[in-house]
């Protein structure tokens, strides 16, 4: 912890002046611990893995292989069941329509979540399109499955189960260890993205009967641009690749390995695995902190998702009455990220949000503040500051909030839409 | 998206912000866009006998572009004729702030709100208690004309 303290403390330097950063579910800061052991492997060891003849090449297979050891320790599994891929969204992509393809013949129906990360409700629409059925598991007010629903779900044609094992939005943390238990007893494969549960909880994928799990490297304060996909051995889970190339990864997936990334992704599990209980403790202190800051000041401000199955580094909030976007502008000094239609291409508020009941006017007015590694007591504070500040400025300012006041039920208006 | 310095000091520092009676029979309120959508503008006029905007107050819920479309035109249009203000292109309020192209609606609908607040205050001129009255007298000023 000592080397962590000295971290932390040349980050707060660092950081003077600069922007508060509270968005550590869209990326995380590279831990410079996890930079230091990827250095040589820029330069001076820059072998290809797969280079059989020559020290350069063994040097570096060497390197990838202690990863995919350290990465295999952090959740149980054995090194031989990592395959290495570019990040999460290719994991994922590789679970579902490589599980899907393979057994289609056989099994051809496929159960997930409304919620789930983009990447694999749009895998899923993928195989929908090449035939096979798709089922989507609504989720209760908190965001969370109910498994016995999926127990009823399942049937003699399903091949695959994919439900997250953290959502990236409201950081709730589904029931996997019972999802995993009723698909093992059904005989369906489980999946889980859990690009924003590894590091940040406990994960056993014997435990937990998970047959595939995908991992990513940037949300855990380790490399962008890689990733793993556990593959169960026993029993056996295959796929079909989704690249033609040389066969490396078993087979699974082809091109050459980026040594020195793969390297920072096992140091990133590594550093993960030891230090995530206290990190956890540190985090939980911080988020209430932050959350009684915040609830205790302003009313009407309401927490979506569940609190208790929820990771430490995670709070998303409706500020009812401010639109998200307007209210980002406002917290000028820190970084966060918004369910509001106003900061996505696609002009629809939060599909997660709404698939948990909340109201479309509620979604427009959603916040997500996601804390780390480097977070600091003093940025909570100062977040909170900024934050109740800012929203009674813009209630001040919102005709919502003067009809609310004067006791009109906003949903009876008659609104024009345009 | 990076916003022009025009747009970001009507953020900071909106004019005109507030309320007027809505049953002050000099005043016209135009409330338009909707919660579900993000964006609601309140925009509410004072309009002297003459027909001149003498005030205009904002309230809005939207976006940073939103807030800054209403706080512009509540400038703009003090001074100004009911017609002149309604002739106000949305346009115009997007050139000005320099909105980028997905926030084009919040001008347009700083437009809709013009034509809301007039349309109320003409309303309630042609449906007042003296409205009979106005008619006289306009009848009269028109005959001495």
């Amino acid at each position: 912890m000592n080397t962590l303290k000295k971290i932390r403390k040349r980050e707060v330097t660092q950081k003077a002046g600069k922007p508060i950063y509270l968005d550590y579910q869209a990326t995380t800061p590279m831990d410079p611990r996890v930079l230091d052991a990827m250095v040589p492997y820029f330069t001076e060891k820059f072998g290809n893995p797969h280079s059989r003849n020559h020290v350069f090449g063994w040097e570096a297979e060497d390197a990838v292989e202690k990863a995919r050891t350290e990465i295999a320790a952090l959740i149980g599994a054995d090194p031989r069941e990592i395959i290495f891929t570019s990040g999460a969204t290719e994991s994922n992509n590789l679970a579902i329509k490589g599980v899907s393809r393979f057994y289609k013949d056989r099994k051809n129906h496929i159960i997930t979540c409304t919620t789930e990360h983009k990447c694999v409700l749009e895998s899923c629409r993928n195989v929908d399109q090449e035939g096979c059925e798709v089922t989507y598991l609504c989720v209760a007010k908190n965001g969370l499955i109910d498994p016995n629903q999926l127990r009823e779900t399942i049937t003699e044609k399903t091949a695959l189960v994919s439900i997250m094992g953290v959502n990236n939005e409201i950081g709730v943390i589904q029931p996997i260890a019972k999802i995993g238990a009723i698909c093992r007893e059904e005989g369906v494969f489980f999946h889980s993205d859990c690009a924003q549960a590894v590091g940040k909880i406990p994960l056993d994928v014997n435990e937990m009967n998970i047959d595939l799990m995908s991992i990513s490297g940037h949300k855990i304060y380790g490399p962008k641009g890689v990733g793993a996909l556990y593959v169960r051995r026993k029993p056996r889970v295959r796929l079909t690749p989704l690249f033609s190339g040389g066969g490396q990864e078993r087979g699974m997936r082809s091109g050459t390995l980026p040594a020195l990334l793969c390297v920072g992704l096992g140091e990133a599990c590594t550093i993960a695995g030891r230090e995530m209980a206290q990190e956890s403790e540190r985090l939980h202190y911080l988020r209430d902190r932050l959350y009684k800051g915040i609830t205790e000041q302003l009313p009407e401000v309401y927490l979506n998702g569940d609190l208790d199955q929820r990771i430490p580094g995670n709070l998303n909030f409706s500020f009812a009455y401010v639109e998200g976007e307007s209210l980002m502008m406002g917290i000028k000094n820190l970084c966060v990220s918004s369910g509001s239609a106003c900061t996505s291409a696609s002009l629809e508020p939060s599909y997660v949000l709404r698939a948990l009941g909340v109201s479309e006017d509620l979604a427009h007015t959603s916040l997500r503040l996601g804390i780390g590694r480097f977070t600091t007591e003093d940025e909570m504070d100062k977040a909170v500051t900024e934050i109740v500040t800012q929203v009674k400025k813009l209630r001040e300012l919102s005709p919502l909030w003067e009809m609310a006041q004067e006791g009109i039920d906003i949903g009876s208006v008659e609104w024009a839409a345009h | 998206m990076s916003y022009s310095d025009k747009l970001i000091d009507h953020y900071d520092n909106p004019r005109n912000v507030g309320s007027m009676d809505k049953n002050d029979a000099r005043v016209g309120t135009g409330l338009v866009g909707a919660p579900a959508c993000g964006d609601v503008m309140k925009l509410q006029i004072k309009v002297t006998p003459e027909g001149i905007i003498e005030d205009a107050k904002f309230k809005t819920f939207g976006c940073g572009s939103a807030i800054a479309s209403s706080s512009l035109i509540t400038e703009w249009i003090k001074g100004k004729t009911l017609d002149e203000a309604s002739n106000i292109k949305n346009k115009k309020i997007a050139e000005h702030l320099a909105l980028p192209p997905v926030k084009i609606h919040c001008s347009v609908l700083a437009e809709d709100a013009i034509k809301a607040a007039v349309e109320d205050y003409q309303t309630k001129r042609n449906e007042g208690p003296d409205a009979a009255d106005s008619k006289e007298a306009e009848k009269a000023r028109l005959s001495v004309g």
